[in-house]
């Protein structure tokens, strides 16, 4: 019986402390995903009736849909023994001194607030199913910048741009794990950028799953609206149970004309969470769309962010990485639709296994015909640490265009015996030499991130490589 | 002159690989601190393995013998603490580190080796005279270390890291081959103010006696097949640079 998987795992404690949820002071549904179920969020959320329906219409197509067959296998994830929803009873505050102690003193550890004094324009904090703080800087809401989560925007005037908007770009019919989002989601984030406005400071949403046995469906809706530009961070972790997590969210984003988006996330879920989360941009003329993406954390994860390049001269890029270690199979990649004239793309990818992880990319380029004088350039390189660890790509293109200028590159290897001697040669140990050489690796994706992440991100590399056995 | 014996290596043998091909053969080597030894051999002789093995290769396996480093048998060692006692190793063909800037890299190992923290403003200034020394562009300095660099240039950067981290030991293995004209010169240059400034202690792993020249070689061997074929003072050096190793290799 392997259900409850317990993972050997490296010191990360400074991600694995928790505190525990009393009954008196949260609520958590049964187990399960039942009708029942759906009703009771919906009431507690109090949905408009649009909503309701649709939650239970996902919830059918739920049931009917097949569990995906192509990637690692996620048998031993039991669905009858996720809780859909947990919740302090408290509300969402927008002060960090009214958030509940034991959540405030959890985001504290994870350095939330230090960092939305030092640099952040907004930040949002998701503790289970529901954000339980939001804020953003007084001059950037001066500006019409709109950063809350989804049911707040739905009763505060943004009804119609939810409706509008909400699982429009990811559909509840795209997998099974879509429609359940449809039936369970709550919190995430809602963000608008009025035109022509420019977020200079990044705002941050931070999700963190802290209950055992529960699942996290929160969504994220961000339209930028024509010429408007903002960078937007999301964090994730949780500590480490021994029976299964599942995370189950939607980033649904919109790039209008000539605006720009940078979407960031550092994704470290523990390692007994199985990470099923759908991500999609739909980028319009002129508009510009930045992935930068560090994967570390969970049991499984599927995670291949795509982008639809529809209007004329609109760009993507993505810079990826991926670490895997014991127990880890992360499934990921990237997936670009070229349909606009004069569109590029260019993917770099990067994956570390040790330990006896899997890391795989799959990259998928569609190159419509309509997408004339168009350019993608896909590059995956994986260092493997030791021989029990394995790393794959998967790279499928189709080009229907006659004139696209499509490039692939890929390259998969050991880490040089050679590098790590040349350096202990200078009077590095083992460790910090192969650390090194990971981080080297790492460096054109950690320097995508601003300063903090960059450096939380070689942490992890650190924390990662310090469990490393030669 | 108050010398010692810096480096003392006693009947070893080596091989590589998993079928155990042997590659050094009973070598015995000893070096006084301060002096200058040179290595000469045909290709495929073992002079890069000496290097290695002295320097503590795990891809080497040590069959017999020992290496005593300043009266420590430090055979078993793994090269970051032979690094730490003081050796260091110029490699023939260096590697590049991605991700890394030389002088961050230099600043880090210098810290480890000697234990001790330095300031920025210091190092840097350290680094830009050992840059000048041997005609390095300071550009250099904010590159990842070896990446993209012409072969010279690497071999001129592990001239500027023995400059910078002042080992006791240094052994550079065809530190010279490569290199131009000019660039011997001002690699030959470097090695000598290691030498004369800082007290070091070199053995020179070379086919060309073009790096010698203002250098005061103390003692030539011959490696031929794995064996310390002859050994003598620098009149060898030249007669084998007029005679080559037929004399050794023939029969």
């Amino acid at each position: 019986m392997a259900e409850n998987k317990k993972i050997p795992d490296v010191d990360h404690s400074r991600y694995d402390f928790r505190y525990a949820e009393t009954s008196d002071e949260y609520m958590r549904e049964e187990d399960g995903f039942t009708e029942e179920i759906i009703r009771r969020i919906s009431d507690e959320k109090d949905d408009p009736e649009w909503m309701r329906e649709f939650r239970l219409k996902c919830l059918e197509l739920y049931n009917d849909m097949d569990m995906p067959c192509w990637g690692p296998s996620i048998e031993e994830l039991d669905m009858n023994k996720i809780a859909s929803y947990v919740r302090h009873k408290s509300d969402m505050k927008n002060n960090w001194e009214d958030v509940p102690s034991d959540i405030k003193e959890t985001f504290e550890k994870l350095g939330i607030p230090q960092a939305e004094r030092l640099s952040l324009a907004g930040v949002g904090a998701q503790y289970d199913s529901e954000i339980v703080y939001h804020n953003l800087k007084e001059e950037v809401a001066k500006k019409g910048v709109v950063y809350t989560d989804v049911e707040t925007a739905i009763k505060t005037g943004y009804e119609d741009v939810v409706k509008e908007h909400f699982m429009k770009l990811i559909r509840p019919t795209d997998h099974k794990y879509a429609a359940l989002h449809g039936a369970v989601w709550s919190g995430g984030s809602f963000v608008y950028v009025p035109k022509g406005v420019k977020v200079d400071i990044p705002l941050q949403s931070y999700f963190r799953l802290n209950a055992a046995g529960a699942g996290q469906f929160e969504h994220t809706m961000i339209i930028v609206d024509e010429g408007a530009d903002v960078h937007f961070i999301e964090g994730c972790s949780a500590p480490k149970y021994n029976v299964a997590n599942l995370h189950a969210g939607c980033v649904e984003l919109f790039v209008k004309k000539n605006a720009k988006l940078r979407y960031s996330t550092i994704e470290n879920w523990s390692k007994n969470m199985f990470n099923l989360n759908t991500k999609r941009a739909l980028i319009e003329e002129g508009g510009k769309m930045e992935w930068v993406s560090g994967s570390f954390g969970s049991h499984i994860s599927y995670l291949y962010p795509m982008t639809i390049l529809k209007g004329d001269g609109s760009k993507m890029t993505y810079t990826g990485i991926t670490f895997s270690g014991e127990g880890q199979n992360l499934d990921t990649g990237c997936k670009v639709v070229h349909i606009g004239k004069n569109t590029s793309s260019v993917i770099t990818a990067k994956s570390i296994s040790k330990s006896g992880g899997i890391g795989m990319f799959r990259s998928s380029v569609v190159i419509e015909k309509s997408a004339t004088d168009s350019k993608c350039s896909v590059s995956c390189d994986s260092l493997m640490l030791d021989s029990i660890s394995r790393a794959d790509t998967v790279p499928a293109m189709d080009i229907k265009a006659y004139d696209a200028d499509v490039g692939h590159e890929a390259k998969i290897g050991r880490i040089s015996d050679e590098a790590v001697f040349y350096l202990m040669s200078r009077g590095m140990s083992e460790e910090d030499a192969k650390a090194l050489i990971v981080s080297g690796f790492a460096d054109s994706v950690s320097k995508e991130l601003p300063m903090e992440y960059a450096v939380e991100m070689n942490n992890l590399i650190k924390i990662e490589m310090s469990g490393h056995k030669a | 002159m108050n010398t010692h014996t810096i480096l003392e290596i006693k009947g070893l043998s080596t091989s590589v690989g998993e079928e155990k091909t042997p590659i050094l053969r009973s070598v015995d080597l000893s070096v006084d601190q301060g002096q200058t030894h040179v290595i000469m051999g045909p290709n495929g002789a073992g002079k890069s393995t000496l290097g290695f093995s002295i320097m503590g290769s795990p891809v080497y396996e040590i069959e017999e013998g020992k290496i005593v480093f300043e009266g420590e048998d430090i055979t078993e060692l793994s090269a970051d603490k032979r690094a730490q006692k003081g050796i260091y190793l110029s490699f023939q063909n260096p590697i590049e580190v991605p991700g890394i800037s030389m002088r961050s890299f230099l600043k880090s190992s210098l810290q480890q080796l000697t234990g001790k923290r330095m300031k920025f403003t210091e190092f840097n200034k350290e680094l830009e005279e050992a840059m000048a020394l041997i005609g390095m562009d300071p550009s250099y300095a904010d590159r990842d270390v070896n990446v993209g660099f012409s072969g010279g240039e690497k071999k001129k950067a592990e001239i500027l890291q023995l400059l910078v981290l002042k080992p006791k030991l240094a052994i550079l293995d065809e530190t010279d081959s490569g290199l131009d004209v000019d660039a011997v010169r001002t690699v030959s240059e470097g090695i000598k103010v290691y030498k004369e400034k800082y007290g070091g202690t070199l053995i020179i792993i070379t086919h060309n006696a073009a790096i010698l020249e203002s250098l005061d070689v103390d003692k030539t061997h011959v490696l031929v097949k794995g064996k310390i074929v002859e050994s003598g003072g620098a009149e060898l050096t030249e007669k084998i640079n007029r005679d080559g190793f037929e004399k050794y290799t023939d029969g």
